[in-house]
């Protein structure tokens, strides 16, 4: 299956972005084969309003099963899970240390947001 | 590092002047001017710019006039009213565009671009309390918060890495998105306001606003013996909506005398506005830390 | 005739003004509380026979049964206010700025425009004036589809005060649109001015006429005064500080009964830009 990082980086070794609305790109890795791609985000960074829900559609556009980020919103975990994606927040350093923790089943899905609006 | 946002829901209750004393008192602070629309405190605080940022935010339509074939379909379409005869042509007038890109969508002669916006501009500054994060809004341009947003973000960020005990953030007037941005995930807000009707009225609006949003608000009425009655009024009010009354700020002439040296109130004088002002703050300190 | 009274800065007396020209006008006139972020202006009116009705902006409803999931209404939305998951489409009304764009683009039209409610108006009289105020309502974010709500209420016949909100940005844009004159009102201090300089700016890029009004104009010193002789503004009023009209406000009594002596210079301003 797939599994979509947030990131600013472009490869495992890069720091996992703790926002997933307005991170520049996902890591998108298959755990089937231990490879990876790069899914842009960026169309978000001058989104007036509403990056978490854009980018929540960028990732399920990838095929991506699961997402790790730092936080998630209201309006990106409705898209999310309304799109069957799980959602794992982590405080993973790097986005191969997040990939690791969740193979070790150590990452909890989410059951709702965890931060406040889209505002911050 | 606690953040307190400083907001007044009225304008003119002396919020700039009373966050301006505050940045002098405080140790370690970081301070963040989320009046984007108006700003003011580097009035008093007299920035040295050190950083200086393009703030782009959505789109603009600009029809190319030598593709426009003057149909009107824009015209027609456009809800926000921008669009505008310009002899056989169209053209749109920026202030009122809105960016929703319709236009550009059903042009039939796909003759309307969609540049990135250009909406203001945020710097970060020296100061001779510590690095301040401001902005400037452009002239018309949409205050939907994200400006807010990014001062606040980046305040946040030099607060955080300077490990400083206080982000002290000057917030704009009114209930609507820039106010909504500048106070969600804040620790408090301090809610400024003077005895009027007007300002009993607005207050309740704001402490409603923080209410929804589940921040402490805490109130201070400015000017408070212009209408002692009203001040009592007023904090009754705050208190049964469940905010927290602190110091009444008396009026003083020493605050405009400030202003027009350039100093907060607490550097220009030990008057008697400065002085409930440190005991506001000493407040603060107490609840917050 | 439409006359809209705002200012950069908050707190200047923009509100008091504004009912007391009203109060002065000669014959029939309609006042527009168009701050509707903080409406204040009915405060200052003892206002008969109100009524009030909701305002509604319209938003995209989706018929799942004709919907296929295709994306082109999330894909045209500049708000995100639509994001497609699976085969259906999420709204996120607060987010919609109704353009209308994609119940226009769905191809199996499966967009309708529903009305959300985001604030009110209301309407009430009070001598000759006839009193319009929008509201918007606590926790929605977007003021200018109420303030246009309150302009359209009004019937263009007759002539039109409108108490503007403060600031440049769009909602103040909105309120101003359409005006014949502008009046500026300030305080001699350094906020004052700044804010001043926004605003003009600001009017000069509409192309509106404007003049300056300075509050408490005592208060302060005199860069106000100098601006607007070097940048050629009409100074129109100067009026100075004064304890009486400063409690009158707080009780909510009209300027004009604190210091009813304004009446004929903002009569006289009133022909002046008439």
């Amino acid at each position: 299956m797939k599994i979509a990082v947030s990131t600013s980086g472009n490869d495992l070794n890069a720091p996992l972005d703790p926002r997933f609305g307005r991170a520049a790109r996902f890591v998108i890795y298959e755990t089937e084969t231990g490879t990876f791609e790069l899914a842009d985000n960026s169309q978000n960074l001058n989104a007036a309003q509403g990056a978490g829900i854009q980018a929540a559609q960028n990732a399920a556009s990838t095929g991506a099963a699961a997402v790790i980020s730092g936080h998630f919103g209201p309006k990106a975990f409705r898209v999310l899970s309304a799109s069957k994606i799980a959602v794992y927040p982590s405080t993973a350093a790097t986005v191969r240390e997040a990939l690791d923790l969740y193979a070790a089943g150590k990452l909890t899905a989410a059951q709702d947001a965890d931060v406040e609006g889209h505002w911050m | 590092m606690k953040e307190l946002v400083i907001i007044s829901g009225k304008g003119g209750t002396g919020k700039t002047s009373i966050t301006a004393s505050f940045a002098a008192l405080a140790n370690r602070a970081v301070f963040a001017d989320c009046d984007v629309d108006a700003a003011d405190l580097h009035l008093i605080l007299n920035p040295e710019i050190r950083e200086r940022h393009d703030f782009y935010s959505g789109h603009e339509a600009v029809i190319r006039k030598a593709d426009c074939t003057g149909c009107g379909l824009c015209a027609d379409l456009c809800r926000f009213d921008a669009v505008k005869s310009s002899g056989d042509k169209f053209k749109i007038e920026l202030p009122s565009c809105e960016g929703c890109g319709v236009c550009v969508s059903f042009c039939p002669a796909k003759a309307i671009d969609f540049p990135d916006r250009l909406c203001g501009e945020w710097f970060v500054s020296n100061t001779r309390f510590g690095t301040i994060v401001h902005a400037r809004l452009g002239i018309g341009a949409e205050n939907s918060g994200k400006l807010v947003s990014t001062v606040r973000q980046q305040a946040r960020q030099f607060a955080t890495a300077g490990q400083a005990d206080w982000l002290l953030t000057d917030g704009p007037p009114g209930t609507g998105c820039p106010v909504i941005a500048s106070i969600t995930g804040a620790d408090a807000v301090l809610a400024v306001t003077e005895p009027t009707l007007s300002g009993q009225h607005d207050l309740l609006r704001v402490i409603e606003l923080t209410r929804h949003f589940k921040i402490p608000v805490f109130v201070c009425v400015n000017k408070w013996d212009i209408n002692p009655a009203m001040t009592a009024t007023i904090e009754a009010a705050a208190t049964s909506s469940g905010a927290t009354v602190l110091t009444r700020i008396p009026y003083d002439i020493s605050i405009t005398e400030a202003q027009i040296n350039g100093q907060s109130v607490v550097e220009h004088n030990n008057g008697i506005a400065s002085q409930f002002m440190q005991t506001l703050w000493e407040k603060l300190c107490q609840l917050l830390h | 005739m439409q006359i809209a009274i705002a200012s950069g800065k908050g707190g200047t007396g923009k509100t008091t003004l504004s009912v007391a020209l009203a109060q002065v006008w000669d014959g029939p006139v309609q006042l527009l509380d168009c701050d509707v972020e903080e409406p204040n202006a009915s405060i200052f009116l003892s206002l008969k026979s109100q009524t009030e009705k909701r305002v509604f902006v319209p938003v995209p409803a989706v018929d799942s049964a004709r919907c296929t999931g295709c994306g082109k209404c999330a894909a045209i939305c500049q708000f995100n206010a639509l994001a497609v998951a699976g085969k259906t489409v999420l709204v996120f009304t607060e987010l919609c700025h109704s353009c209308g764009g994609c119940a226009r683009i769905c191809p199996e039209k499966a967009i309708t425009e529903v009305p959300f409610s985001v604030g009110t108006i209301r309407q009430g009289q009070s001598g000759n004036i006839q009193f319009m105020e929008g509201r918007l309502d606590v926790g929605r974010a977007m003021a200018p589809p109420v303030i246009r709500a309150v302009k359209k209420a009004a019937d263009p016949k007759l002539p039109v005060l409108i108490d503007c909100p403060p600031g440049t940005s769009c909602p103040m844009i909105t309120a101003v649109k359409g005006s014949d004159f502008i009046l500026l009102v300030t305080e001699p201090t350094p906020f004052g001015l700044h804010d001043l300089t926004l605003a003009v700016e600001t009017v000069r890029l509409l192309n509106i006429p404007f003049g300056v009004i300075i509050n408490r104009s005592d208060a302060g010193d005199n860069r106000v005064v100098e601006y607007c002789k070097r940048e050629n503004i009409r100074l129109l009023l100067q009026i100075p500080e004064s304890r009486k009209i400063a409690e009158a406000c707080s009780r909510g009594e009209s300027i004009l009964s604190a210091a009813p002596e304004l009446a004929p210079s903002l009569r006289n301003l009133l022909e002046e830009i008439r």
